[in-house]
């Protein structure tokens, strides 16, 4: 079976006040389908420009390498038809959207990607119903869904938003960019299970970190090092906690 | 600069989106010579058998017009107009007085089909009674070229009391109400389009409502221009009389056309105690093809008079077409404690120009304004919101709140904001906030990263930046509109 995400040799730049600049420098990577996969790394090595890359914000320019999802070529698609392909971004920090009603947003995301994926759309009544649910479950303020998106949310509330939008858009690849960063014990707990309720055979996920406490919760599969635009190490789990043990400088230094 | 780029490259495809009310009826029509003069006048006058006294006003308006220079202050560039190269008069050539819907001319029916006009009102027309409570009624008026060519549900408005008629109708029917306010709020010589229009209109629509009647149903006008080398002037006047209230809805459409055509209209608003007008414009002249070659001028003057206390006038606009918009709906707060609004949304894109703002006046104690004005600006527009807030000395306790808010799309267009504030008073409140702000790459990718197309996304973020105004609008123009503000923007990113 081929693999569900492959990566390989892929470089980026971005262009900062008219200057190159190399980011991503041979990055490879691969995802089967239902594993959990974390990125680890210092700041600044890479990890969230892979996410942007994946996703396809169209300021970085690949400027070599190939990412495939299920077989097709994912850097040659549009973002809304990763999107529809089934792969989710959760933003490290949610955007803003002044003036749209959060609710009415999801559902226009929802059967946009429901009319691309040949499915019916859901009415508003049914879409409500869908999605009072499941910010139940992630113990979410009902008047969230009333609100603007994202506006003057704290910062717990745009991520667990970041969540439902992932739970209602039913991705099969969900890339968690920090989504951890900045929440409480409790928040951080509501998260993970509402990334654990996703997780199936047919699903995979891309979790970028620096903290263990999210990965006690998740049990990834894989650990993923980068650093300087690569992925330099991968290992087990007990590599998460070796390094929220002993700090990144030690394995910078071996593949130094 | 891959961002740039795109924006660029979504500006230049900007106008590639086409106006979508742009077809010409053909009818065959009954038109003046071109040229302006007083026997054109007299023409006018008497195809509308009007009386002598609205002769008699229209030549001191056409004497004051000869004497007047057009206003320049606006910040809209347009070569000099040629007032004696159009047509005064346009008129479908019919029998007199539709009075039925077999009388009027089915290829003018087509053309409101195409406009999406409620036709439901046709049957009504018709006579057909509609089973109560399918919908909510909304009585039509339609204006096409010159002449107003049906008027919907007047029985039922009679009933209630409330006149709704073509304002040339309203001359000879009801001369008592229209001498008694017309031009006493916007005088024929206001200004230099006021003067022209009152010496030419041809038509409009009149309403009416008697003291204590709230109108059991939104009025509707829609204006068309379809000829070619005709202006259109249409005047409408509402009195609405104490304790009484109306809510009035306006949208219009030309077809697309090479040579810029003239627009130049006047509505007065008259509310006396406790009474209120709602007055929602979506207005969607043709704007002109991508490189600015023809389009609508839209000079319109619009005001508002709260004579009486407690009084409220609200205008509503969402201005999407036109090349040149040059547009102030005002309020005039005379009455104790009256209270204007103004709620406005300007989409420019292409080369259209828009100027386009208010002016609240308050003469009374305890008055009170709001100002929400949106603007959209495109491709290589320009807009500006210029505003007017003046508080005289015996308005003690006048209070205004001023938004303006711009929106840019692209780096080739303008927004800018030109405030004038004068009180008079110590007492007043006056407050004024104004951003401006991009439309940002990271919205978009967040929208789309959800699965929107990135048309989707603009469309759902300016709906978003307009939303404080769209929520004024009543429901059905509200949907609407909507729908406008995503067309009228269409292909402007990506």
């Amino acid at each position: 079976m081929s693999q569900f995400l492959e990566i390989s040799g892929l470089c980026a730049q971005i262009d900062a006040d008219g200057q190159e600049k190399q980011i991503l420098r041979g990055v490879d990577l691969s995802i089967p389908p239902g594993e959990v996969h974390v990125i680890m790394g210092p700041n600044g090595s890479g990890k969230s420009t892979l996410s942007y890359v994946l996703a396809g914000r169209e300021d970085y320019e690949v400027t070599a390498g190939t990412a495939t999802f299920h077989g097709q070529d994912l850097l040659a698609m549009e973002p809304e038809e990763r999107a529809a392909a089934g792969l989710f971004l959760a933003f490290q920090s949610p955007i803003e959207l002044p003036g749209v009603n959060n609710a009415n947003f999801l559902r226009t995301a929802v059967n946009a990607v429901r009319r691309a994926r040949g499915q019916e759309e859901l009415d508003a009544v049914a879409f409500l119903k869908m999605a009072r649910e499941a910010a139940k479950a992630l113990s979410m303020a009902p008047d969230m869904l009333k609100r603007n998106v994202n506006v003057g949310f704290s910062g717990g509330e745009k991520k667990r938003n970041e969540v439902l939008q992932m739970t209602l858009l039913q991705p099969t690849f969900a890339i968690l960019d920090e989504t951890d960063s900045g929440l409480d014990v409790d928040a951080l707990r509501i998260v993970a299970e509402g990334v654990n309720r996703l997780r199936a055979p047919t699903f995979s996920a891309l979790v970028i970190t620096h903290h263990q406490k999210l990965l006690d919760y998740l049990v990834p599969d894989r650990i993923h090092v980068m650093a300087r635009g690569r992925i330099i190490l991968s290992g087990g789990p007990e590599l998460a906690r070796q390094i929220d043990q002993e700090g990144y400088t030690k394995f910078l230094a071996e593949v130094a | 600069m891959p961002a740039v780029t795109q924006t660029r490259e979504a500006v230049e495809k900007l106008g590639q989106s086409t106006y979508k009310w742009g077809f010409e009826t053909d009818i065959e029509m009954d038109m003046a010579p071109k040229g302006l003069n007083e026997d054109i006048i007299r023409l006018i006058s008497s195809r509308k058998e009007e009386p002598e006294w609205m002769l008699e006003w229209r030549l001191a308006a056409y004497k004051t017009w000869q004497a007047m220079q057009e206003p320049k202050w606006a910040k809209v560039a347009y070569p000099p107009i040629d007032y004696q190269d159009a047509h005064y008069y346009a008129a479908p050539r019919k029998k007199p007085g539709p009075k039925s819907l077999d009388e009027v001319d089915p290829e003018l029916l087509r053309t409101y089909e195409k406009l999406g006009i409620p036709l439901h009102e046709q049957a009504l027309l018709a006579g057909v009674e509609v089973p109560e409570g399918e919908r909510m009624p909304v009585a039509v008026d339609a204006v096409f070229d010159s002449v107003s060519v049906a008027t919907t549900f007047r029985k039922t408005l009679e009933e209630a009391g409330v006149i709704f008629c073509p304002i040339s109708e309203a001359v000879k029917e009801h001369p008592d109400l229209v001498r008694k306010y017309l031009g006493t709020v916007v005088p024929a010589g206001d200004n230099f389009f006021s003067a022209l229009n009152s010496a030419v209109f041809t038509d409009g629509s009149f309403v009416y409502v008697p003291k204590g009647v709230r109108c059991p149903m939104e009025l509707s006008t829609y204006f068309r221009i379809n000829a070619r080398n005709t202006g259109q002037f249409e005047r409408t006047l509402i009195v609405v009389e104490e304790g009484a209230s109306v809510s009035y809805l306006e949208g219009c459409t030309a077809p697309m056309r090479d040579e810029n055509q003239l627009h130049a209209a006047v509505v007065e608003l008259v509310a006396m105690d406790d009474a209120s007008i709602k007055y929602s414009t979506v207005q969607n002249w043709y704007p002109g093809d991508e490189n600015g070659r023809g389009g609508i001028y839209n000079f319109v003057t619009k005001r508002g008079a709260c004579r009486g206390a407690r009084s409220k006038i609200s205008w509503t606009q969402v201005e999407t077409g036109s090349a040149i918009t040059w547009k102030y709906p005002s309020c005039i707060l005379q009455g104790e404690g009256s209270v204007g609004e103004f709620y406005s949304v300007a989409v420019t894109n292409n080369h259209q120009q828009a100027d386009t703002g208010t002016k609240m006046i308050h003469l009374g104690r305890n008055t009170r304004s709001t100002i929400i004005a949106k603007t959209i600006s495109a491709g290589r527009s320009d807009s500006t919101y210029r505003g007017l807030v003046r508080v005289q000395p015996k308005a003690s306790g006048a209070r205004n709140f001023t938004q303006c808010d711009s929106l840019l799309i692209g780096d080739q267009c303008g927004a800018h904001t030109v405030p004038y504030i004068e009180s008079r008073n110590m007492n007043a409140r006056i407050e004024h906030e104004a951003t401006t702000s991009k439309i940002s790459e990271d919205q978009l990718f967040y929208c789309r990263q959800r699965g929107l197309s990135e048309e989707d996304a603009v469309g759902l973020i300016v709906n978003g930046f307009c939303r404080d105004v769209l929520k004024e609008l009543p429901m059905e123009f509200a949907v609407e509109a909507q729908k406008l503000l995503q067309i009228s923007l269409e292909g402007s990113v990506g």
